[in-house]
């Protein structure tokens, strides 16, 4: 009589796993590269390129020297790529992007634990490394020819508002910015996707997108080009959204996107930087064991007898 | 009803047998009777090796109150008895029958004398019936209310939300007629004055035939509860058909409920009909592994490879066979087990399907919290137990969780948390008996 396998309930589980979940997120920001390479041309497609192969190597021998089990196969390592990719301008160097991921993967990310375990979105922060190490070609923008020679944030910063791209390009992502942040319509169509497979939840993208543009409203600050300039949309669907580094609770998740908001518009409007949507998800990232303290959700179970 | 649901998952509901009508096992070579199939203390077997037993005749009496009878399904010679290690891995005395297939006795029963709750409430016990919806709690001590002006409603639950189990079903097709009766007694002898009937969606035509069965009867209602998983656990019963919450470590009478398993009820009402004692079950053969599946009357004591030997064989070798349901049924070491009084479902599952899925790093997503019915944190949970926080786990509520397996299911990371959930319930318990002597220590 062969052995049977005895283990605790549940007997079957969900075929969701975190390569399915990781998958799903890599589809959803697919969009965004078709319109990286209209827009900037096909070194974009090259610099997401590096930064995958980088990521994907730099965890696979941060594991193998560790001694640690692979994660490769968890495609987590590959989504930190593309979202790193996405906030870097498409002429950055080949050199700075491979480090860049480097920093991500094994600095922010394995350093701490590996998945699950860092308590910062390891592409926001090596974003932030790179542009404070590499300000000049962080800063020095592809501009499409279609547009004028400035990002929209630097002409809402303080230019001529005439010199802002029309609605349709900043739809379409024809403007001055980091390759993957700024075809808004793509990036949408990728959130719309994660919120249909349940990925994400709505809470901290609207929160986020929602206190922005209220707040610039209120300031009288162009809120619809607020919300489609700069890392917005990126950052509220994609990186706001990471499990490890965010609130797992829905309400945890609306403060979340609420600070993220509020900390971007501080930094947009009287900050030095045109530009604070990483900074703000990183700040809140600091804050996130907090908000999880504060927001845990009450059990159901009348009071104890 | 209250509007609002407690959240659960959508498991897939695999009732492939929920049209086939029990077939009687014919009756097997040797029954294996363990005298402890409910909660509480075994009972004491009153039979000698050698004896000859009958159909329906008492082989183990009740130990006390919070016991239960145990009676022979079949009719043949004591041959041992023995002591069995159960699945949950306890030892207790089992009595083994060799049967001779002559099945003397059956239908040779008297109907007890019942005449008022008192009665009402021996002849439960003398039954033998306990919660036959997998729990296994004697019946006559759940409906022993002290006070019965403290009793709302009773539910009877025939929401059967485990995939692939329809034994419960069954009865509520079959022996429509026994759920009605017992709703009687219980209307007679509890003066129950709501009554509802709590049947998931995926049942159309049993909520057809109780819809259709009380419609002039203002004390019973037939709820009609979506097909979300654990539908059927007690506390959700209960907060989804009434809005009321049991507290942690308390009972629903507490809150002036009762919730009881349409079998159980069907079982008592045959007992106190007829004087037939529990000693049979219908048990559903299903599972990956299995021919032919089907609903199977079986003698109380049969061996799992005689149930299954029945359904056609193994269509290909079993990894894993359940006693109930995939969420929450109890695996099983081999097929030597027999058929308990609480088994409503024996599943064979195909090796590739029990092989476990690789546990992976927890990624933080939420899906547990998001799905657990009783709204608990079981990552916190988890993290808890890890650093091995008796502490935190209280102030976690993980006493409250009902091992119901919703999270387990949606974790995408394939992480053990009911059985960590398990395992943090001992801590706690452990750091409760010894949190006391320690307060005397520093005081």
């Amino acid at each position: 009589m062969s052995r049977m396998i005895v283990s605790v309930s549940p007997h079957i589980r969900d075929k969701t796993t975190t390569a399915v979940i990781m998958r799903d997120v890599l589809i959803a920001l697919f969009p965004a590269l078709i319109a990286a390479i209209l827009v900037f041309g096909w070194r974009s497609l090259l610099v997401t390129a590096v930064c995958v192969v980088s990521c994907m190597t730099g965890e696979w021998a941060f594991e193998k020297l560790t001694g640690r089990p692979n994660t490769v196969g968890d495609l987590s390592a590959a989504v930190t790529g593309v979202l790193l990719a996405y906030s870097l301008p498409a002429g950055i160097p080949v050199w700075q992007a491979v480090l860049g991921s480097l920093v991500a993967i094994a600095v922010v990310k394995q350093l701490f634990g590996g998945i699950g375990r860092n308590f910062a979105n390891p592409a926001v922060t090596a974003r932030i490394v790179m542009l404070l190490a590499f300000s000049e070609t962080m800063t020095a923008w592809v501009i499409p020819d279609a547009v004028s020679g400035a990002t929209p944030l630097a002409v809402l910063k303080g230019g001529d508002l005439q010199n802002l791209p029309g609605l349709l390009q900043m739809l379409l992502g024809v403007r001055g910015g980091c390759l993957g942040e700024t075809g808004a319509l793509a990036l949408l169509a990728g959130g719309a996707y994660l919120l249909i497979r349940r990925v994400i939840s709505w809470h901290t993208p609207a929160a986020f997108a929602g206190t922005v543009l209220l707040l610039t409203f209120l300031l009288g600050k162009q809120p619809v080009y607020q919300l489609m300039s700069g890392g917005l949309l990126l950052g509220a669907f994609f990186m706001a959204t990471d499990y490890s580094t965010t609130p797992m609770t829905n309400s945890g998740r609306l403060i979340f996107g609420v600070g993220c908001g509020l900390i971007t518009v501080l930094i947009r409007v009287w900050g030095n930087y045109p530009e604070g949507v990483s900074f703000s998800i990183l700040m809140m990232n600091i804050l996130t064991p907090y908000i999880a303290r504060f927001t845990r959700q009450r059990p159901l179970g009348g009071a104890k007898l | 009803m209250a509007g609002r649901k407690l959240p659960g998952i959508s498991v897939p509901h695999r009732k492939h047998t929920a049209e086939k009508i029990p077939r009687r096992l014919p009756v097997p070579p040797m029954v294996c009777i363990p005298v402890s199939m409910h909660i509480g203390a075994p009972a004491r077997p009153v039979v000698q090796v050698g004896d000859t037993v009958k159909v329906g005749q008492l082989i183990a009496e009740a130990d006390g109150a919070m016991s239960s009878p145990v009676y022979s399904g079949v009719s043949g010679k004591v041959k041992k008895i023995d002591d069995l290690l159960m699945s949950a891995g306890q030892r207790v005395p089992a009595v083994v029958i060799e049967t001779d297939g002559e099945q003397a006795g059956s239908g040779a029963f008297t109907a007890p004398c019942v005449s008022d709750f008192a009665t009402f409430i021996g002849a439960v016990r003398q039954s033998g019936v306990v919660g036959l919806g997998g729990a296994g709690f004697p019946t006559a001590v759940k409906l022993d209310v002290a006070d019965l002006s403290k009793l709302e409603t009773i539910i009877v639950n025939g929401a059967e939300c485990e995939p692939y189990i329809t034994s419960d079903t069954r009865t509520m097709i079959d022996d429509a007629e026994s759920v009605r009766g017992g709703v009687m007694l219980l209307r007679e002898y509890m003066k129950a004055k709501d009554i509802v009937i709590a049947v998931e969606k995926n049942k159309p035509r049993c909520i057809k035939i109780f819809s259709e069965m009380f419609r002039d009867d203002g004390h019973v209602r037939v709820a009609a509860l979506p097909a979300v998983y654990p539908q059927g656990a007690e506390k959700v019963l209960i907060y989804n058909t009434t809005g009321r919450l049991v507290p942690e470590g308390g009972l629903p009478i507490d809150i002036g409920v009762i919730v009881i398993n349409c079998t159980t009820l069907a079982a008592i009402e045959k007992y106190i009909r007829t004087g037939t004692p529990l000693y049979e079950k219908c048990v559903t053969v299903d599972g990956s592994a299995v021919a032919s599946p089907g609903n199977v009357i079986v003698p109380i004591g049969t061996p799992l490879r005689d149930v299954f030997a029945f359904c056609g064989g193994f269509s290909e070798r079993p990894g894993k066979v359940l006693y109930g349901g995939p969420m929450m049924g109890i695996a099983v070491p081999d097929l030597e087990q027999t058929v308990l009084k609480n088994t409503n479902a024996v599943l064979a599952l195909s090796a590739r399907e029990a092989e476990p899925p690789e546990e992976t790093a927890c990624i933080r997503c939420g899906r547990c919290m998001a799905r657990c019915p009783l709204r608990l944190s079981p990552a916190e949970i988890e993290s808890a137990y890890r650093r091995n926080r008796p502490d935190e786990l209280e102030a976690l509520r993980v006493g409250l969780c009902m091992e119901c397996g919703c999270c387990a299911y949606v974790c995408p990371a394939n992480r053990h948390l009911v059985q960590t959930n398990k395992l943090s319930k001992a801590l706690l318990r452990s750091y409760r008996a010894v949190k006391p002597a320690v307060k005397e220590e520093s005081a």
